[in-house]
């Protein structure tokens, strides 16, 4: 087994060392995924000039905002995948500080802990403390849900959020929702929303104007990227049938470790990188389990995502950042590993 | 007690003695047709329940030994049994006293099911 295990992974570093997870790696994701579906990208187009556009000379003008997400945080996790997590979320908190202008606030898609223990979560509020951004949104991954029903989690970051730690909120102009997919999973299923959330979704999305930007985040992806490996979730049709009418829908997920896009119709989809460990494509190992990459190659596999609303454009543009850049490289050279400009109205 | 008296008594204690032998005897050798509760293990390893069906007789013990790199746990899904978290390593043991078909799958990541038979 070890010998099977090392033959996917020689084969996982051979695609990263042909220019990382790059245009052609990228591309190679949307010949899998894209199956009956519209894609549309910009995986061609130098990454840097949109980051560089977005921070530079139109950014902060009216209701223009960037907020940052960050996922898969998995502080407690000490495998060889990564024997030291606490480390590469503050390198991850280290670029966010160094972005040229600090972000509006952060994300995290869920799976903060390994196992969801006090101690763990502490670590990283103690780490996210140091962030610029103050304002932290979460949602749980199931990790953060292990053995009791998530009232740890809850107790932390779930103060005034409904059933197990959905919220919605505002900000200049674009609605928030945070969903929660990781609880009651059922047997031989994926990620489940639920009955009772799926009511409490459309009643928060009913009456808003169809030109309100909306953004969805959860942590198990809302679209089906690898059902074998219960990558997706059941309900998720539901949920997107109702933000179907308005013009501009962001879908952002964690929980894969790896970036996958989608764009269609009016909804975006991205998951990102996780701050901890890097997980095989679908398909392309035994199982989802943490995939070991040479400690000199691992920054280049974690990282953030950078999302930044321009009204003046009416475009929102999602830049990821692996976290082996350095900060004086943003703006020219971000090497980031794709980018989606969707029209927001 | 006289020397016969003695004697009586020991031959009815005698008795008494073999006639518990030969009650108690009876269920052991019924007991012994059938092959003692075996133990068994399912091994969790890359995301899959190993064996995925496992069959055990009435009595049995299995146990759960986590081998991935992530958490798992083997939930009944009828609500028989429940693990705790395992941790890389980690071991839970059940021990089914009814026949039946059990089947379970891990909460975390629910696509992992496997079952129980018990005969």
């Amino acid at each position: 087994m070890p010998g099977k295990k090392q033959d996917f992974i020689d084969q996982q570093l051979q695609d990263l060392n042909n220019d990382g997870v790059d245009r052609r790696g990228f591309l190679k994701c949307m010949a899998w995924a894209g199956t009956g579906l519209a894609w549309t990208m910009s995986g061609g187009i130098p990454v840097s000039r949109a980051f560089a556009k977005s921070h530079g000379k139109d950014a902060g003008k009216g209701g223009d905002f960037s907020f940052v997400q960050i996922s898969d945080s998995h502080i407690g996790f000490n495998k060889p995948a990564n024997p030291d997590v606490t480390a590469t979320l503050q390198t991850a908190i280290n670029k966010i500080n160094a972005m040229p202008h600090t972000p509006d606030f952060i994300i995290h898609t869920g799976d903060l802990s390994q196992l969801s223990k006090p101690s763990e979560f502490d670590t990283l509020d103690q780490a996210l403390k140091g962030a610029s951004a103050k304002q932290i949104y979460f949602v749980p991954g199931e990790h953060d849900m292990l053995s009791d029903n998530g009232e740890q989690y809850l107790e932390r970051h779930g103060k005034g959020t409904k059933g197990t730690g959905y919220y919605s909120f505002d900000h200049k102009g674009v609605h928030f929702v945070g969903l929660v997919n990781v609880a009651n999973l059922k047997a031989g299923g994926m990620g489940s929303l639920g009955h009772e959330q799926l009511e409490w979704l459309e009643g928060d999305l009913k009456g808003r104007s169809a030109s309100t930007p909306i953004v969805l985040f959860a942590h198990i992806p809302l679209w089906t990227i690898h059902p074998d490996w219960g990558w997706g979730t059941d309900d998720s049709e539901q949920a997107l049938a109702y933000v179907k009418r308005f013009g501009s829908v962001t879908v952002l997920n964690g929980h894969i470790h790896q970036i996958m896009q989608k764009v269609e119709g009016k909804v975006s989809f991205h998951t990102a990188m996780s701050t901890a460990f890097p997980q095989p494509a679908p398909g392309t190992a035994p199982s989802a389990g943490p995939m070991k990459v040479p400690a000199d190659q691992l920054q280049r596999v974690l990282g953030i995502t950078d999302v930044n609303y321009v009204v003046s454009g009416r475009s929102l543009a999602i830049v990821d950042s692996p976290l082996g850049d350095s900060a004086s490289s943003a703006s020219g050279n971000v090497g980031a590993l794709g980018l989606v400009d969707s029209p927001l109205g | 007690m006289t020397r016969k008296n003695v004697w009586v008594a020991s031959l009815a204690t005698l008795v008494v003695i073999a006639m518990l032998l030969l009650f108690a005897g009876s269920p052991r050798v019924t007991a012994n047709d059938q092959p003692p509760a075996a133990n068994a293990a399912v091994k969790i390893d890359n995301f899959v329940f190993a064996p995925q069906t496992i069959t055990v007789p009435v009595g049995a013990t299995v146990t759960w030994t986590n081998s991935d790199d992530i958490p798992h746990t083997a939930v009944s899904t009828d609500g028989v049994f429940k693990s705790k978290v395992m941790d890389t390593d980690e071991k839970f043991s059940y021990t089914f006293t009814k026949a039946g078909t059990y089947s379970y799958y891990c909460s975390i990541h629910p696509k992992m099911t496997g079952k129980v038979v018990v005969k």
